[in-house]
């Protein structure tokens, strides 16, 4: 079983991600983000089932492994999908909304291609393994779809300072896990103490994101080049 | 090998939207002058330096706390330690560094003291609400 400082983040992490929801519904922000609650809504349904299922089957079980990887992957999903609804956000007022969606499911249908790639020579367990593989993947693209994101915002000088944090938000997500798994792919020895990270990292997102629906009103305006750090 | 790219280019990014994002904090209450109250109580003057940012903060501990002030001032003062953190190493081999996290830190008090005049207004009204009651 996790230990009391796990089931306090987890706890934390949980109650932040319907504090998303809860803020998202009081400000009208459902709708206009409508993916990045529904990939709150989902992890708040994967938390849920995650503890059920640990609480049944314990934590060394096949079951909640299986469950934790594969929730974990259509989570990772679903956030590149809510990624790319701020993508269409930035771009909407060049009607690019179909073409930011082809591109989005070719690429995401690419990096499932690269993945089953790396892992196909493994002969027991494959769709485990690609599963993992692919989630690691998907982090990393999403960090750099942030990163082309965010200069796209610098570069069509959006203002709206709500849609602003969000992406800077999922930025930093993005690059601590990206930074995790690679620290734990160099370092395999200290993989227990990279664990700890993850779910630390997880309650920063719903946290910012909260924030964002519940403090910044919609109309709220800022300069993004006064943000840039290289400009 | 490609773990280690993926690791530096995480690290670079990570600073820049970390950056980003605590200036886009901040970036409100710059625009937000400070009260005579808490240019009384802090005895700052516009531009904030840097050096007053202990004292802000200290006088922040003293208010009564709002509670969805409480990430924002943690976050705000994380950022203040990078930025000193970034002076004390990169900025020995970059000198420019050095005028930009000073002017940094000055916002990170600027931003302090607003907090301070919201909480000094909030523990105004706390104790105008008791008296009537």
């Amino acid at each position: 079983m996790p230990g009391l400082f796990a089931y306090l983040i987890w706890t934390l992490c949980t109650l932040l991600e319907a504090g998303v929801i809860v803020c998202a519904v009081k400000k009208k922000a459902v709708r206009p983000y409508f993916f990045l609650n529904l990939y709150m809504a989902m992890s708040l349904l994967v938390s849920v089932g995650r503890y059920n299922i640990l609480q049944h089957y314990g934590l060394v079980s096949n079951q909640y492994t299986y469950f934790y990887y594969y929730s974990d992957t259509l989570l990772t999903i679903l956030l590149y999908f809510a990624l790319t609804s701020l993508y269409s956000h930035v771009f909407s007022e060049m009607n690019a909304e179909q073409y930011v969606k082809l591109g989005a499911v070719l690429l995401l249908g690419g990096t499932a291609l690269f993945s089953y790639g790396v892992v196909h020579q493994a002969e027991s367990k494959l769709v485990t393994h690609f599963v993992v593989e692919l989630q690691q993947n998907l982090y990393f693209v999403g960090l750099v779809l942030t990163y082309v994101l965010w200069f796209a915002v610098l570069k069509l000088r959006e203002t709206r300072t709500r849609l602003i944090q969000l992406v800077l938000s999922l930025g930093v997500y993005f690059s601590l896990l990206a930074a995790n798994y690679a620290l734990r792919n160099l370092y395999p020895s200290l993989t227990a103490l990279f664990q700890i990270l993850p779910p630390l990292v997880g309650c920063f997102l719903p946290a910012a994101w909260a924030y964002a629906f519940w403090r910044i009103p919609e109309e709220a305006r800022l300069v993004p080049a006064r943000l840039a750090v290289i400009r | 090998m490609m773990a280690a790219v993926i690791l530096v280019c995480s690290i670079i990014f990570l600073l820049q939207f970390f950056i980003s994002y605590c200036r886009s904090l901040i970036a409100s209450s710059s625009r937000e002058s400070l009260s005579q109250e808490v240019q009384d109580v802090t005895g700052m003057a516009r531009p904030a330096s840097e050096e007053e940012f202990a004292r802000v903060v200290q006088l922040l501990q003293l208010c009564p706390e709002r509670p969805e002030e409480r990430g924002e001032v943690s976050l705000i003062r994380a950022y203040f330690r990078m930025l000193g953190v970034m002076r004390s190493s990169l900025a020995r081999i970059v000198p420019s560094l050095e005028r930009w996290t000073s002017s940094e830190r000055g916002q990170c008090t600027h931003f302090a003291a607003v907090v301070l005049g919201r909480r000094i207004a909030f523990s105004r009204n706390l104790f105008a609400q008791q008296l009537n009651n």
